[in-house]
């Protein structure tokens, strides 16, 4: 299958703790496995620890790309929380960026506090609308909390971008790129969690 | 599955950089490995940890970097090859050993050493360029620009350790060992080489002037193989007008100003993967055909400067030219770079205008999202036992009233500089350098000085380096509190086993060094306290500070948050009774959610109470001892 365009650029946002990194290498296993060069720089370090944090995943048929997108060269964004998707595309958004975001809020401590505010969510939908060529909101913490696991939002969200058709996988590629990345026992729930993902986006 | 150990040759695979490395030692026939963890370094020998059973070798998480570098080189003195691994400060902590290892020379077993620099200190204190160290101690250099040249840079490391019998370093950056691309992966041998010294041999850098001689040799010799190496190639026109002069990371952001700006018949790129010493001929090669150079790399000038140098011996027989770079400012000398900035620094010195997105939708873009996204402050994660240290420590110091302080260094702690810890850190610098400051101050007393002092320093930075400014302040009678942050884990770095947890970190048993009991045996007061509970740890605190004179030491005892919730179910269900809980009229000044901050604590504004957010929230339950009208309610699970 071919890319839309030569880098793709993907961006994976969300807040430390969520699963990003997790999230951008089963995507980044999946694009490998149909011989394409991908590239995923993260953020590591202090703000792992609750901090607001990024993968950026350059896919390429052409080359090994850098692990950092250019500002303003983002092609689809995935966002584990909702303002992080709007912070991702005010710095790397363009008139044609896609987003899929979770609806669930984790709120910083400057908005606990009471110093900051945290935007409603159809103030945040208005934006990204405004923002984006298309974007595709999902509860996929709730789902995630369905299945017990909130951790599993993360491949939810992951199942949500494989629903939107923006990268050229198939579900079975997704799906060994899950058997590799979840062994034990956690393979079943990943799969199910995946497939609900799916649904959220698929056709719409 | 550990993708690093599989023998697959030819087969492409994601591997993060440091994985490459890991993977580049294993294709070498590496066969021990020890480090002190540090990121960017950390997954190097974490990830070999993982395979170390299964492919017959020994992994280790030294004490610190110093003893990790000489562990593994007696591993080289015995025949074997052997890797060492460290970030940019253990470089520094490293640094006697490898300016005398140098002399010595290595054993016929290769001695590689990875420094990973963290360009704009994404993970680190400081930002520091530790190539530094193969200029000084005239040790040859490799620098990878790729994820393959990750491991084969490694790989070829061994071989030249052996060539020419020198430690060889490896230079890595947070966006080579922290980023993911493809590697093809070579063969795995199979042959494993016995240990033995040769008794015959000495290992010492006496007489250190003529083995001093001896080493410019080897690098003579090295920089002459270097001139043929594969790590080092051109793309571009015959006569570019612009020679961009690269190395590491800067590859890539080069290649993409190159593409972005179009400009591929006019700029070409020299890669240089060898940076010391310099393969004089080939840079004079290419340099000759170009009148403008830019310099693109991270962290300081190294490449720009060494490569001056040599200009400045060649003029105006090589030719002479106008160099751009770190010293002209198209490439600023601090941070990390990255494409944008390249490009910009290309765009500026080919006058060729670049605009990365529609400006009208920039500027929309910013200020429509700069309006509505709030600040995400760092901060202790929810359950996080530090949290609970510095809360008794602050209620401690307040009730002692004498403006005690807190000295800190390096680990997840250094939080507590800010709001995450109530401000109460003062001081951090390198590892256990909070208890040697505090050594000093507690010497104050006789210039006036009566401030309460406390050191914190976790448990792994305990054994790392905080053991000889503990037996400094207790040798010369110093008065402190030393508190140790006990959380059984590396934290920051990611939860590696140290020499307290009881694990090797290739998984089995190991003896258990009781920081307690070690300091014990010191002859000085010792307590212990668990953080959670809250009263007895700031009781503790204002015990230990009001008795002076002398070291006294607080272990403060609480597994991290993040390890707890692996592996064991959450204490207490945790949540606010809405009826108890009275809000801005309490008098309480919202405490939990303003000024404790536990993340799994929510100010819900539109009720005019607060929650707890039950996804976030691991059960640890000290926030229902900080509520004044008790409207926390934890129910045992």
């Amino acid at each position: 299958m071919n890319l839309s365009k030569d880098p793709l650029n993907l961006i994976i946002t969300g807040v430390g703790g969520q699963g990003n990194v997790l999230a951008s290498q089963l995507i980044g296993r999946a694009l490998v496995r149909e011989n394409f060069y991908v590239t995923i720089g993260e953020t590591y370090g202090a703000s792992q620890r609750g901090g607001a944090v990024m993968s950026h995943l350059r896919i390429s048929k052409e080359t090994q790309y850098s692990p950092l997108i250019p500002e303003g060269q983002a092609d689809i964004v995935v966002a584990l929380e909702p303002v992080e998707a709007l912070r991702v595309i005010g710095q790397y958004g363009n008139a044609s960026v896609s987003a899929v975001v979770n609806s669930r809020p984790i709120y910083p401590t400057a908005v606990t506090v009471g110093e900051a505010e945290y935007p409603s969510l159809e103030k945040i939908k208005q934006t990204l609308r405004d923002l984006t060529s298309k974007s595709w909101f999902v509860d996929a913490t709730e789902i995630a909390l369905s299945f017990g696991a909130p951790i599993l939002t993360n491949i939810i969200m992951v199942g949500a971008l494989a629903g939107t058709n923006l990268l050229p996988l198939a579900r079975k590629t997704f799906e060994e790129a899950i058997q590799e990345s979840f062994p034990g026992a956690h393979l079943s729930d990943n799969l199910k969690a995946f497939d609900r993902g799916v649904e959220l986006t698929k056709g719409r | 599955m550990s993708v690093i150990k599989k023998n697959a040759p030819g087969s492409n695979e994601l591997l993060m950089g440091n994985e490459a490395i890991a993977r580049g030692a294993l294709e070498a026939g590496v066969q021990f490995a020890a480090a002190y963890p540090g990121n960017p370094s950390s997954e190097i020998i974490g990830s070999l940890s993982q395979v170390a059973e299964e492919m017959g070798i020994y992994v280790e998480w030294s004490v610190n970097e110093k003893v990790s570098l000489e562990a593994a080189a007696s591993a080289s003195f015995s025949g074997l090859r052997a890797i060492s691994a460290m970030k940019q400060n253990g470089v520094n902590v490293a640094s006697d050993f490898i300016l005398n290892l140098n002399l010595s020379g290595v054993g016929s077993g290769g001695l590689v050493l990875v420094a990973a620099d963290d360009p704009g200190a994404l993970s680190s204190t400081n930002e520091e360029d530790s190539r530094f160290i193969a200029k000084i101690g005239d040790l040859p250099l490799l620098e990878p620009a790729t994820f393959q040249e990750a491991k084969d840079m490694t790989k070829y490391a061994f071989e030249l350790s052996e060539a020419i019998n020198s430690l060889v370093v490896v230079r890595s950056v947070s966006r080579i060992s922290h980023a993911r691309g493809n590697v093809i992966l070579g063969e795995l041998p199979q042959e494993k080489k016995t240990a033995r010294y040769d008794t015959s041999k000495i290992f010492i850098p006496v007489s250190a002037p003529l083995r001093h001689l001896a080493l410019h040799m080897k690098l003579n010799k090295v920089r002459e193989m270097y001139e043929s190496s594969p790590f080092n190639w051109y793309t571009g026109p015959e006569k570019p007008e612009l020679l961009m002069i690269t190395s590491g990371s800067g590859w890539f952001y080069s290649l993409e100003a190159v593409r972005t700006l179009k400009l591929k018949e006019h700029v070409g790129i020299l890669k240089i993967g060898t940076t010391w010493p310099l393969p004089s001929k080939l840079l004079a090669k290419h340099m000759a055909n170009a009148k403008r150079l830019l310099f693109v790399e991270e962290v300081d000038p190294f490449l720009e400067n060494n490569v001056k140098e040599l200009a400045a011996e060649w003029s105006p027989e090589v030719g002479s030219w106008s160099f751009y770079g770190k010293s002209s400012g198209h490439v600023h000398p601090f941070g990390e770079i990255n494409p944008d900035l390249i490009i910009n620094a290309v765009s500026k010195v080919m006058d060729k205008p670049y605009a990365p997105r529609e400006a009208g939708y920039g500027q929309k873009a910013l200020e429509m999202t700069k309006a509505l996204v709030p600040n995400r402050d760092l901060s202790f994660c929810a359950g996080c036992p530090h949290r609970a240290t510095f809360w008794a420590i602050k209620g401690a110091l307040k009730l002692d009233g004498r403006g005690g302080f807190v000295t800190g260094d390096i680990g997840c702690y250094s939080l507590a500089l800010g709001p995450a810890g109530f401000f109460q850190v003062k001081t951090m610098h390198s590892m256990g350098s909070g208890t040697g400051l505090a050594t000093g101050f507690g010497q104050l007393h006789k210039f006036g000085f009566d401030q309460p002092v406390l050191s914190v320093c976790g448990d792994s930075t305990f054994f790392h380096a905080a053991i000889p400014a503990l037996i400094n302040g207790i040798y010369n009678k110093s008065n402190f509190v030393m508190v140790v942050l006990d959380n059984s884990a590396t934290a920051m770095t990611g939860f590696q086993p140290h020499a307290g947890t009881g694990e090797t970190a290739t998984g089995s048993p190991a003896p258990i060094v009781d920081i307690e009991k070690l300091c014990q045996a010191l002859g000085i007061r010792v307590e212990t306290c668990d953080p959670f509970n809250l009263q007895d740890t700031t009781e503790k605190v204002l015990d230990l500070i009001n008795e002076e004179g002398g070291v006294r030491v607080l272990i403060s005892r609480q597994k991290c948050a993040l390890v707890k919730a692996k592996e064991e179910k959450a204490k207490y269900q945790v949540h606010v009774d809405p009826e108890k809980c009275l809000g801005e009229s309490c008098g309480c000044a919202r405490l939990c959610t303003r000024i404790f901050k536990c993340p799994g604590l929510i100010w819900d504004k539109d009720k005019g109470k607060s929650r707890v957010d039950e996804v976030l929230c691991t059960g640890c339950g000290v926030c229902a001892d900080i509520c004044p009208p008790s409207a926390i309610i934890r129910e045992e699970n």
